[in-house]
């Protein structure tokens, strides 16, 4: 063998030992980085959570937990909803084209059945859990505030729909889950009618 | 390291103690490493005040180090126990108290002295060639510890950790496209949970404890092989005399190492009264909120994160577009990283500066003490407003560099460092 055909030869085979690795290394990477995924435990405890709405008045809110999220049940009022209905000016995302919804909720009202929001309390800028200010025209939100919600993180505002308002940090409306009702009682969060989530 | 074993013809004779270093020295290049690093590294004779922050980072990261060990022998990192094994160490076991504010100061600390250290390095030109990967490795380094101290901080499982943790974790989320799948990943989970704690609590206490000590190490080869420059900015290592040491060089010990000394012990003394009397240093280095266990359904009424990150933080929020807020954020460190390039200056020191540097140094540090100031506050109109002026004006330094700096009248740079000794 000629020296030159010696030398090809090997610089083919560093270039192939190289190579292989190299693609020896993704793959072994490859297990790692998927074991930092949601693990089965985790994927499990996502599952649906029920909610009794039977005493829940009008106006009030109650809490629960979906996979570790905040989640919001609040019975609007006749004056809540009232308040929404007009209010359409001053939002970012006014007909819910950019939030995430599922497509029962991309209304007015975000909502199944307009008495009830059900809405994940996370602002959609960084994740806080934004506060509820339902007083209308509070004095720290100044005159024209017609109830809704504050992050007091960065100072979004979302009205009773949990439309963003103009001026807010958060790019869109907070994200309402997947539910349904049973009955007039309860709510089952994470699941709707056509499947789990 | 250019030291090798023909660096070390042995002694010969000598004692005991004399032919047990020959021993090592046949084996291990020992005493031509003390030589090269310590008893022959030469950094000039005017050394200041400023340049002593270095070693005092070294200092508290290994306070870091053997604390955060002691600590990790009591703490527990999963959500069920991470609180109550935190109060456990403060209130049962012996001393336990003492290890842990010795590790929540010496976080604190370490970034105060690593912004001087900077702001140093920023003064006379350190950044500048021949030392621009030096300054790059120590970027990296500043990087590691942002990533360590936010990682650390989730560890105690309180109010303000947690929604820390989710406020940065959700900065991810701005990515296009992929943002959302990383997130979750980042998380090991739909939110903060025990398996994100279990992990950052890895990363925490190996995997950048780890990461740091070796970029420590590649900064010190670095400052040793293009040497440390000096307040009047001179390559003392361009006049040498006949011995080749350089003239106004002096060995790193006992020389600088007796003034480190000195200094040491003047920032042991504010360190420990930090530790005894002021832990939590008006809710500076330890927040209020954090006394409060995590709670997923309740975010603080204003949350802030600890005083070393508030400048970004502010950045973060006087844009409002989450994408573009996340992308400023990174771009104000990114552009630490380009300094070597953007100052066109050939002079170093800003004792021979123009102006221009002088004027332009000032505008950076004070706008990013405001901002940190500002990040500290509930986002107010009046918050989001002088954020925003600060904001433009932290950018307007590294934008217009270019422009400014190759326009300096500078003065004449003395031949040889100036030295008001006792001679």
């Amino acid at each position: 063998m000629s020296e030159e055909a010696s030398v090809s030869r090997r610089h083919f085979l560093a270039v192939a030992t190289s190579v292989t690795g190299v693609v020896g290394l993704a793959l072994t990477a490859a297990p790692f980085i998927a074991s930092f995924k949601p693990s089965t435990r985790a994927q499990a405890l996502g599952a649906p959570v029920t909610v009794d709405i039977s005493k829940l008045e009008e106006g009030a809110m109650v809490r629960v937990v979906w996979r570790g999220q905040p989640v919001w049940v609040l019975h609007r009022s006749k004056a809540m909803l009232g308040a929404l209905l007009d209010s359409t000016v001053g939002l970012k995302d006014p007909d819910s084209n950019e939030s995430i919804q599922p497509p029962y909720a991309k209304n007015e009202g975000r909502a199944l059945r307009p008495d009830y929001l059900v809405v994940i309390g996370n602002c959609t800028h960084l994740g806080c859990a934004p506060l509820e200010r339902f007083e209308v025209a509070a004095s720290d939100m100044g005159p024209d505030w017609r109830g809704g919600f504050f992050c007091p993180c960065h100072g979004s505002k979302f009205d009773l729909a949990a439309r963003v308002m103009d001026g807010s940090p958060a790019p869109t409306n907070l994200t309402i889950p997947p539910y349904r009702f049973v009955g007039d009682e309860l709510v089952i969060v994470g699941e709707d009618a056509g499947a789990a989530a | 390291m250019s030291a090798g074993p023909s660096g070390v013809a042995p002694t010969g004779g000598g004692g005991r103690g004399a032919r047990f270093i020959d021993w090592i020295d046949e084996r291990f290049p020992l005493t031509a490493m003390m030589k090269e690093h310590v008893t022959e590294y030469y950094a000039a004779k005017n050394f200041n005040i400023w340049y002593v922050f270095g070693v005092l980072a070294l200092v508290v990261l290994i306070l870091q180090l053997v604390t955060g060990i002691f600590l990790t022998m009591n703490y527990k990192p999963s959500a069920e126990d991470a609180f109550a094994s935190v109060e456990y160490i403060m209130r049962e076991v012996e001393w336990g108290w003492l290890i842990r504010y010795m590790h929540s100061t010496g976080a604190s600390m370490l970034f105060v002295v690593v912004y001087l250290h900077m702001f140093r390095g920023l003064m006379y030109g350190s950044y500048k060639g021949p030392r621009e990967l030096l300054w790059i490795v120590g970027m990296l380094l500043y990087l590691a510890l942002m990533a360590e101290a936010f990682m650390g901080y989730l560890l105690p499982w309180g109010q303000m950790s947690y929604w820390g943790a989710q406020v940065i974790v959700s900065l991810f989320g701005a990515i296009p496209v992929i943002g959302a799948g990383l997130v979750e990943w980042i998380r090991g989970d739909y939110f903060i949970s025990d398996i994100t704690l279990n992990r950052f609590f890895a990363f925490h206490v190996v995997a950048l404890p780890l990461a740091l000590i070796l970029l420590v190490v590649v900064h010190i080869l670095a400052l040793h092989t293009t040497g440390s420059l000096n307040p009047d900015g001179i390559e003392i290592k361009e006049k040498k005399g006949p011995t080749g040491i350089p003239l106004d060089g002096v060995a790193f010990h006992p020389f600088h190492t007796s003034k480190d000394l000195v200094a040491i012990i003047g920032f042991a003394i504010i360190f420990a009264s930090v530790v005894f009397f002021a832990p939590e240093m008006g809710g500076y280095f330890l927040e209020h909120a954090n006394f409060e266990p995590a709670n997923l359904l309740k975010t603080p009424d204003h949350i802030a994160p600890v005083w070393y990150f508030t400048p970004f933080y502010a950045i973060l929020r006087a844009v409002p577009s989450k994408g573009w807020g996340a992308f400023l954020m990174l771009a104000s460190i990114v552009f630490l990283f380009l300094l070597p390039w953007l100052d066109r200056c050939k002079v170093k020191s800003i004792r021979y500066r123009g102006w221009q540097f002088k004027v332009a140094l000032g505008a950076l540090v004070i706008s990013f003490v405001a901002l940190g100031a500002l990040g500290l506050q509930p986002a107010t109109p009046l918050v989001n407003t002088g954020a925003r002026v600060f904001t433009i004006i932290y950018f307007a330094v590294f934008l217009l560099m270019p422009l400014y700096t190759s326009r300096e009248r500078t003065k004449p740079v003395p031949e040889r460092v100036v030295y008001h000794g006792h001679e």
